[in-house]
């Protein structure tokens, strides 16, 4: 055991995959000689070798298509884009091609590509950096999307996203990276896709969320025990597409009373899926509708405005207090 | 990786090769050579020919059927069957195809069924599965995208230090795609085994190419990644068949990617729903390249050599209509599709929510209630 960073943790699964399976190759823009702007690929060049690990021109939809192109050949590549707000670039080449690759050959190919990408607000970065982008993979099938919370759940979902079958977006949000350190087991060990996480147990309200989000729910609930003696649920999905709706529904069952907090902007994304199944699947459980505590509809903001344009713990806070007045 | 002296070699030809601006041309439009084609055997001709015949008369029965109602919106080749053809013969089984969706005279040479064709164009998924023993994969309908899988389909190949190619068909329009260049760029920086083939058939859709790039030619674009170019007359079997032959022994020697720009003209429309009429003079442009006509001028040549003869010709009339009308009954004749395959290789194995979505389907489907 050891205790590390998530970008350790990160660094360490593609370490260990790289070594158990020869078709993992690891490339994108400055991933190599330079082990990637965050450190993420640190050694990993010096190691497995520049045909293994290398750095790509500078070329999003270049970097995914070459991707899509190895793992019809039967690689396992894990390409990455520097930053998620750069993914428009290659939007065409993840949902329009390797989304449908499998589809389209009648699984005779297959694109299990791991699409690792750095995003998320706090850490005041440059414009079209920032951004939560998972709402758009949430409506391309053929696609999972993934979103580690802990530098431990990191690890296990990175190692189960290189080794799934289909095409995965693995998303780090940048706060997270060296915010804290866990200890993370120097042995193999997966966390399967899918499959949401209880992170709190509480029984007067559950909080969904996902990312850096989770911890801006736990600091929420902790101020709610502590304040109003009231305890909530948070629920930590882990995955955003697929969206564990079975762990989201045991829990209302026992609250009658859910908020979900996003990063995204309010509309259609994640979180507006997570209330669509919640009132498929739950509806008769609720004491009263379901809450999103999320940024408004604008644009991603400049980075003077950014810390007051994210959910805090207390606007969560004050969110639950509606939801139990309602 | 690339020798520094065969890099130097290579840059020399770049510099030399009149297949920049020029199109190299072997077989001249009245049926005789402008050049040696003793590489080119009798045998390799005769088929290509006998391809070349049955495309067309494919070609023009799928039009035919579009509008007849019997299959769905179809975009013919007529026109590009030499450049189709003779760079499919020029491949092998290993290399892996990347195909546009109006390449179908390629990849019927390369095993796919021409009742495969009928259905994709019918709007069935199957039609662009690839035969067994080939590597052809589906169509890429967005412009140029596919351009790059080529790329990372290669990178495999080396990696393996597998004996094989990629090749990606593409038409003069995708070379104003962001994709094409990326494609080239990256193939490039890794000397990577794949070939370009571009069929500058004159129009990407209504655009023509002087609109499409300030460019003279698309060849030329090779020189700014610094990798071989080639233009050649792409309705002159002999010079595409050379100049994919060419490129693919370069791949395999270690010497990178080629872009061949096969200069054609497609004589029809972009698509059955197209009208050509709207953008250019199409009697007239149809009559001017119909002397460049790629199959009446092999057939001039094949008979100079005695290859071919009046008797030749009867046979394979006889035998390309019964073909292309088998592929008709078997594609008209196929059982509806099965609607439930909709949910079936969308992931290796259904997330629960598309589970329960196909069992409310299947459910609908049996008239019980949601």
């Amino acid at each position: 055991m050891a205790q590390m960073t998530m970008i350790q943790a990160i660094t360490h699964a593609l370490d260990l995959e790289l070594a158990r399976d020869e078709r993992v190759l690891v490339f994108g823009e400055d991933v190599g000689k330079n082990g990637g702007v965050f450190r993420a690929t640190e050694g990993l060049q010096q190691k497995y070798g520049p045909n293994r690990v290398f750095d790509t021109p500078l070329a999003e939809s270049g970097i995914i298509g070459l991707a899509n192109g190895l793992a019809i050949q039967g690689f396992r590549p894990v390409p990455e884009i520097q930053f998620f707000g750069f993914v428009f670039e290659a939007f065409d080449q993840i949902a329009g091609q390797l989304a449908r690759t499998r589809y389209r050959t009648g699984g005779r190919y297959t694109a299990p590509v791991t699409i690792r990408s750095p995003f998320g607000g706090g850490v005041h970065t440059p414009e079209m950096h920032a951004d939560s982008l998972e709402g758009l993979f949430v409506q391309t099938p053929g696609i999972k999307v993934v979103i580690p919370s802990t530098p431990y759940d990191a690890k296990g979902l990175l190692l189960s996203a290189i080794r799934d079958p289909d095409p995965v977006i693995f998303l780090e949000h940048m706060k997270l990276y060296r915010s804290f350190r866990q200890e993370v087991p120097e042995d193999d060990y997966t966390i399967p896709l899918g499959v949401a996480n209880v992170v709190r147990e509480g029984k007067h309200a559950t909080v969904i969320a996902y990312g850096a989000m989770v911890h801006v729910a736990l600091k929420a609930a902790e101020q709610w025990s502590k304040e109003k003696g009231l305890e909530a649920e948070v629920i930590d999905l882990r995955t955003v597409n697929p969206i564990d709706i079975e762990t989201i529904v045991a829990s209302i069952k026992k609250t009658n009373r859910a908020v979900v907090v996003q990063e995204a902007q309010r509309s259609a994304g994640a979180a507006a899926e997570i209330v669509a199944q919640i009132n498929e699947n739950a509806i008769y459980h609720l004491e009263a509708p379901v809450l999103r505590a999320t940024p408004p509809d604008t644009v991603y903001p400049f980075g003077m405005i950014e810390d007051e344009w994210l959910p805090t713990p207390e606007y969560v806070l004050k969110t639950l207090d509606r939801v139990m007045s309602l | 990786m690339l020798a520094e002296h065969d890099r130097a070699e290579r840059l020399m030809a770049i510099a030399k090769a009149e297949g920049l601006y020029e199109e190299i041309h072997l077989l001249k439009e009245d049926g005789t050579l402008a050049g040696s084609v003793d590489d080119i055997s009798p045998e390799v001709m005769v088929a290509m020919y006998r391809h070349m015949v049955f495309a067309r008369a494919f070609d023009r029965k799928a039009i035919a059927l579009q509008r007849q109602g019997r299959i769905g919106t179809y975009a013919p080749f007529e026109g590009q069957e030499a450049a189709q053809v003779a760079s499919a013969m020029a491949l092998a089984p290993e290399d892996f195809v990347f195909p546009s969706y109006r390449d179908h005279a390629a990849t019927m040479v390369l095993g796919q069924s021409p009742a495969n064709v009928l259905l994709y164009w019918s709007g069935r998924v199957e039609g662009i599965r690839s035969p067994e023993g080939r590597h052809i994969l589906p169509p890429s309908v967005p412009i140029a995208t596919h351009v790059l899988h080529a790329v990372g389909a290669a990178w495999a190949s080396r990696h393996r230090k597998e004996a094989a190619v990629s090749i990606a068909y593409f038409g003069d329009g995708a070379t104003s795609e962001g994709d094409f260049h990326e494609a080239l760029n990256f193939a490039g920086v890794f000397h990577l085994p794949v070939i370009f083939f571009c069929q500058n058939n004159g129009y990407a859709i209504s655009v023509p190419f002087s609109r499409q790039s300030a460019s003279r030619t698309i060849a030329q674009r090779a020189i700014a990644y610094d990798i071989v170019g080639v233009r050649v007359d792409g309705n002159d079997a002999f010079a595409v068949y050379r100049a994919v032959k060419e490129a693919r022994a370069r791949a395999l020697h270690g010497l990178g990617p080629t872009l061949i720009e096969a200069v054609t003209f497609r004589m029809g429309a972009h698509t059955t729903a197209d009208d050509p009429t709207r953008y250019r003079d199409q009697k007239a442009v149809v009559e001017a390249w119909q002397k460049r006509d790629p199959i009446a001028r092999l057939r001039l040549y094949l008979e100079s050599q005695r290859l071919w003869s009046d008797a030749d010709e009867a046979k394979l009339q006889e035998e390309v209509r019964a073909r292309v009308e088998a592929a008709v009954d078997e594609a008209l004749s196929i059982a509806p599709p099965d609607m439930e395959m909709m949910f079936d290789h969308v992931y290796a194995e259904a997330p629960w929510h598309l589970a329960a979505e196909r069992e409310e389907y299947r459910r609908s489907r049996e008239g019980v209630s949601v």
